[in-house]
């Protein structure tokens, strides 16, 4: 996994509520069995018409908006468990999500993958939803060690919080596999003496 | 101190904790199938991990496979290809598969219980967030990421971080036509589709109590659309008696011994939750849904509520539907009954039950999807399939099929379809396909009329 310690970037808005993993990545595109290419058709619906043509409406097709920062409604990435959701926002850039409220899986899916999931006020969201929109150009800035968010060269910032076991994870590049094998001795006694 | 059934099931199976951090939490049982298997099977072979407790593994065929011609090889190359990696992985690992057309294939969360793989006071985890399904035998069961999958490969365990606790209690008498899949359409309604998000659910209450295993299994199945990552229930002799001679099930003198363990998990009186919400059973009615997440959901005699937010407008204009209208009377070309939700032996039975004697609208396309082989054999064998072919339903092979439509059951561009499934995200059942969520006996009546109807009105 890569390590993650701060991020300076213009970011994409998308004022949507309730965004479910089926709008970020949907079903018909699981079939492979690899991790790679999924960003192709991350929120494919929403960014491509019937017929094929680019959605000139959709934040992530107007070209005012670019960056890897996705600024997203409130209970962001709900529905399925599949982590292609996470995969496909990686892919095709995003380092950093922010809303004011995760589903649980999408979190963790996202957190394992070195995508960071920001959880802001929901008024604080309100206002970078509308700074992001009508000032494409303005930076912000993530920094994963002191967990603060704040907008660049404006006076708000907040401090969002992670697990400290996965903020180690993330700013070292560790992930769960590497933990879990060392414990194997403790595994192996649990499963001789467990008791239900 | 008191504890809730969560906490004595979770507190049995922590190997380890990181100070400040997450427990290892032991898992029983690992339920895998074709989707969300194959990138930790690669990343394990990488890693050159073995896979340390294969024969806690149970393998299905269920996401992306034909709901015809199961025995003819699929049509879809990558679907083909999806399935074949699972066999190959399984065979390597000596993982056991209850591949396509075997006896016991089905849908991960239909064929499991039914075999007795699920027992109460065990954690189960599957790369499918509708895990949660299990959890009606007093298990804490749950949906995870790949990369947990490669975790539970790996070392049997997962590292988590004990959610909170929350319970739902329904008291009282349902009226008649009120089926489980209304009880929890009307819940997630009432509460929203992110009330659960960070807890752990207990349902309570005489309602699920006098529920049988099967409606007690759509219930938790839907805790998800909730937030929450699993929903329970206290196991009782319902559920003894449901586990009792199944295939995986304890025999003899160790069932028996179970059952003794099994009967100390239900909640102690005087543990607490840390949220709770109580409901009257008597004002649940059938309930359908009008928007893109399982939350927006009426009762079916009511109006779309009228809100004043841009999501809820993105929602209905998307349903083509409008602020302040009722459903009833709504024309609608597809019905589906099926999913991990809804296509066990009793809704086929509710559906049947209906439709005997009448005639499929002509309007109208019914699928009808079995959640596993031996759903499919019990419905032959009690006659139900008869009355479906002579109502001109189709009665198709089991899988997942159009409740997510990765292989070919989808719903066409802009067609409404009423639905036993869980999601009614938008093209959730195939591309710009409409949704509307509902239980087996408002879908078998929408089929039969050709659009919805308000079936208080069309019982006795």
């Amino acid at each position: 996994m890569a390590k993650f310690t701060t991020i300076q970037s213009t970011a994409i808005p998308l004022a949507i509520k309730n965004i479910d993993t089926d709008q970020i990545i949907p079903a018909r595109f699981l079939k492979a069995t690899d991790r790679k290419g999924f960003g192709d058709n991350v929120f494919r619906d929403w960014r491509y018409n019937k017929e094929g043509s680019e959605n000139e409406t959709f934040a992530l097709n107007n070209t005012k908006y670019s960056g890897s920062i996705l600024v997203a409604g409130d209970n962001f990435g709900c529905g399925s468990s599949r982590e292609h959701a996470a995969w496909a926002l990686s892919d095709y850039g995003f380092k950093v999500i922010v809303s004011s409220f995760f589903a649980d899986i999408f979190k963790g899916n996202a957190l394992n993958n070195g995508l960071l999931p920001v959880q802001v006020s929901a008024a604080f969201l309100n206002v970078l939803l509308t700074e992001v929109s009508e000032k494409p150009e303005i930076k912000l800035e993530v920094n994963l060690e002191t967990q603060t968010i704040l907008v660049q060269g404006m006076s708000f910032k907040e401090s969002f919080e992670i697990d400290p076991y996965k903020k180690t994870c993330m700013i070292n590049g560790y992930d769960d596999i590497d933990y879990l094998l060392s414990k194997k001795e403790i595994i192996t006694a649990f499963e001789a003496k467990k008791t239900y | 101190m008191p504890k809730t059934l969560f906490d004595k099931v979770w507190d049995a199976h922590v190997v380890d904790a990181i100070e400040n951090g997450p427990q290892v939490l032991y898992i029983d049982k690992h339920l895998i199938h074709e989707v969300t298997s194959p990138q930790a099977f690669n990343e394990l072979e990488q890693r050159k991990i073995p896979v340390f407790r294969p024969n806690q593994i149970v393998a299905t065929a269920d996401h992306n496979t034909p709901t015809l011609n199961q025995h003819l090889p699929v049509k879809d190359e990558l679907s083909r290809k999806q399935l074949k990696k699972l066999s190959e992985n399984c065979k390597k690992n000596n993982i056991t598969l209850y591949e396509l057309g075997n006896q016991y294939n089905g849908i991960v969360h239909v064929m499991t219980p039914e075999l007795g793989v699920t027992q109460p006071g065990m954690t189960i985890v599957c790369g499918d967030s509708h895990t949660s399904t299990h959890g009606a035998f007093g298990a804490i069961a749950f949906g995870i990421g790949t990369s947990q999958v490669a975790q539970v490969f790996a070392s049997q365990c997962l590292l988590l971080t004990k959610p909170k606790s929350l319970r739902v209690t329904v008291n009282g008498k349902l009226k008649n036509g009120v089926l489980p899949k209304d009880v929890i359409l009307y819940i997630i309604a009432k509460l929203g589709t992110n009330a659960g998000t960070g807890y752990f659910c207990e349902y309570a209450g005489d309602v699920f109590e006098n529920m049988s295993m099967e409606g007690r299994m759509t219930i938790c199945n839907m805790s998800i659309e909730m937030g929450a990552r699993g929903g329970m229930i206290a196991p009782d002799q319902t559920t003894f008696d449901y586990v009792k001679g199944r295939e995986f099930a304890p025999k003899g003198e160790k069932f028996e011994k179970k059952v003794a363990y099994w009967k100390t998990l239900p909640t102690d009186k005087a543990a607490t939750f840390d949220q709770e919400y109580r409901f009257d059973a008597t004002d649940i009615e059938p309930m359908v849904t009008y928007g893109t997440n399982p939350g927006m959901g009426i009762k079916v005699t009511e109006n779309i509520p009228n809100l004043d937010d841009t999501s809820f407008e993105k929602s209905l204009k998307y349903m083509n539907f409008k602020k302040g209208e009722s459903l009833i009377d709504k024309p609608i070309n597809f019905v589906f009954i099926g999913s991990c939700t809804n296509s066990r032996i009793e809704d086929f039975r509710v559906a049947a039950n209906y439709i005997k004697g009448k005639q499929k609208a002509d309007n109208v396309t019914a699928w009808l999807v079995p959640g596993s082989k031996q759903v499919e054999t019990q419905i032959e064998d009690e006659g139900l399939k008869a009355i479906f072919i002579e109502a001109g339903f189709e009665l198709r092979q089991p899988g997942c099929s159009a409740c997510l439509a990765m292989n070919d059951d989808k719903i066409p561009q802009g067609e409404y379809c009423v639905s036993t499934s869980n999601r009614n995200f938008e093209g959730r059942q195939g591309q710009g396909s409409r949704t509307i969520l509902a239980s087996p006996l408002i879908a078998a009546a929408t089929a039969v009329e050709g659009k919805i109807v308000d079936i208080t009105k069309r019982l006795n």
